[in-house]
């Protein structure tokens, strides 16, 4: 089933003013897990309606940044505002957020996840499920549990379930992660879509050639700090991806 | 954006007895350590009818609390699998509706369990009850819930710890004691019939009420906790 498009985010239609505030805005951003220094003060701010693809290697902070984003770990010092306020909860209904985990019960098939998760969201309506489901190729009427679907099928639910409340700013660790060339580049170009429909949309992976074509910008990170910030694939991205090419 | 947490709560609760139909993991483990407990007492006791008063209480309250504990340790368990308790975290969902739920849900599966467990009672140690029956159906309600409140509560403290099914009894045990004792001493003063249970009956009372509302508060913090 092929990738479709989604309605546009609400409150985010891409005019002047909003996409001239930062989305998130970062000030000294700190963490420390013992005594390892996952984040060394990031202070950055990035603009709504952008697609932003935050590149690094394994290690660099790019998953602890974005776990700090959604509010699922708190930062050791400095602090953050997003959609213009530093109560993250507030906003949480705003934010869409897909972990590397898929965040969904095995024992359940996708649409009873989805429907449990929109409930989560105050959405009672099973249409809206329908659509997140289909949205991102698969089927709702597939009564097989998510624990016997493919790790693929999995990633693109989990997708679903990160989008299915209408988010203004979207999180997304690894979502290429396990699933196929093809089905990546459907995928980025649902992404690129839901940008252009006012998204802003923060996607962490190491296929960062994917994401190329729809990209506004590529966020580089090194040893917990952003190193760079280009309208390019970083170079050290294209020379990993070439040396694993020639392995293959 | 309010989400009703009436709304949450039930949709938790449905989510976990559809979990519980197809897995199984709790009741049937419960059942066998409950059925096993009483049919090794009786044999070890053979105790008759006026012994069995004397003794029931204690020991089906054990076999109560050692069973809720197999079903409050799957409570979490299956929320941290593929990380699903990270999506409840970033939802606008309120952190007391989780609990309440999951709270709920194993009050549902400690009470199902007791109704299936207390022919086998009567029939093993043959009770008869001397005081009022609706006594211990109060009691039953009563010391249920103070054993799953605190459990969910401390099930959820010690998720993120290495060894989280051996930390759970070393924490609840010690702060059930106070319910523990007033259960006991409440269930075998109504088989025996020798006075009324009513000091046992308030002290559950309130240490349901109190234990209720110290998790209802601090619950939210425990589920953030790093």
């Amino acid at each position: 089933m092929p990738l479709t498009t989604y309605p546009a985010a609400r409150n985010m239609t891409g005019t002047d003013e909003s996409s001239q505030q930062p989305v998130i805005q970062l000030d000294n951003l700190v963490k420390f897990f013992g005594r390892f220094a996952a984040l060394r003060g990031i202070s950055e701010s990035f603009s709504a309606g952008k697609l932003y693809v935050v590149v690094g290697d394994n290690g660099a902070g790019k998953s602890t940044l974005l776990r700090i984003v959604a509010g699922l770990t708190q930062p050791s010092q400095g602090s953050l505002a997003l959609l213009g306020t530093s109560d993250i909860r507030s906003v949480a209904h705003r934010v869409g957020y897909m972990g590397h985990a898929p965040l969904l019960y095995d024992e359940l098939s996708g649409m009873e996840n989805l429907r449990y998760f929109a409930g989560l969201y105050g959405i009672a309506d099973d249409a809206v499920c329908r659509e997140a489901i289909q949205q991102v190729g698969l089927d709702p009427e597939l009564e097989r549990r998510v624990g016997q679907y493919s790790q693929g099928m999995r990633q693109r639910l989990s997708l679903a379930r990160a989008v299915l409340h209408n988010p203004e700013l979207m999180l997304l660790d690894e979502p290429f992660s396990n699933v196929d060339v093809h089905s990546a580049r459907e995928m980025a170009t649902v992404l690129g879509r839901m940008r252009d429909q006012g998204r802003t949309i923060f996607v962490v992976t190491h296929q960062a050639p994917l994401m190329e074509p729809v990209a506004d910008e590529f966020v580089q990170m090194a040893d917990g700090k952003i190193v760079s910030r280009s309208r390019q694939v970083p170079s050290a991205q294209l020379s990993t991806v070439s040396s694993k090419l020639e392995t293959i | 954006m309010q989400v009703s947490s009436i709304f949450v709560t039930r949709s938790t609760l449905m989510k976990d007895f559809r979990l519980e139909w197809r897995s199984k993991d709790a009741i049937n483990s419960m059942l066998f350590f409950s059925l096993l407990v009483v049919v090794i007492f009786s044999f070890a006791f053979n105790p008759n009818a006026e012994e069995s008063r004397r003794i029931a209480g204690g020991l089906v309250w054990v076999a109560f609390l050692f069973a809720a504990v197999v079903a409050l340790n799957q409570t979490w368990a299956r929320e941290l699998r593929n990380q699903v308790l990270d999506a409840y975290r970033v939802s606008p969902a309120p952190a007391n509706a989780l609990f309440l739920a999951k709270a709920i849900g194993n009050f549902l599966f400690v009470t199902v369990l007791e109704l299936l467990m207390a022919p086998l009672f009567v029939v093993f140690y043959q009770l008869r009850s001397v005081g009022p029956v609706w006594q211990l159906v109060l009691i039953g309600l009563l010391g249920t819930w103070a054993l799953v409140v605190n459990g969910t509560f401390f099930a959820a403290l010690s998720i993120r710890t290495r060894s989280r099914e051996i930390m759970l009894p070393l924490i609840l045990f010690p702060i059930s004691i106070p319910a523990l004792i007033a259960m006991v001493d409440a269930t075998t003063t109504v088989l025996t019939g020798d006075g009324t249970p009513d000091v046992p009956l308030k002290i559950l009372l309130v240490y349901d009420v109190v234990f209720t509302l110290v998790c209802l508060l601090l619950f939210e913090t425990v589920l953030n906790a790093e």
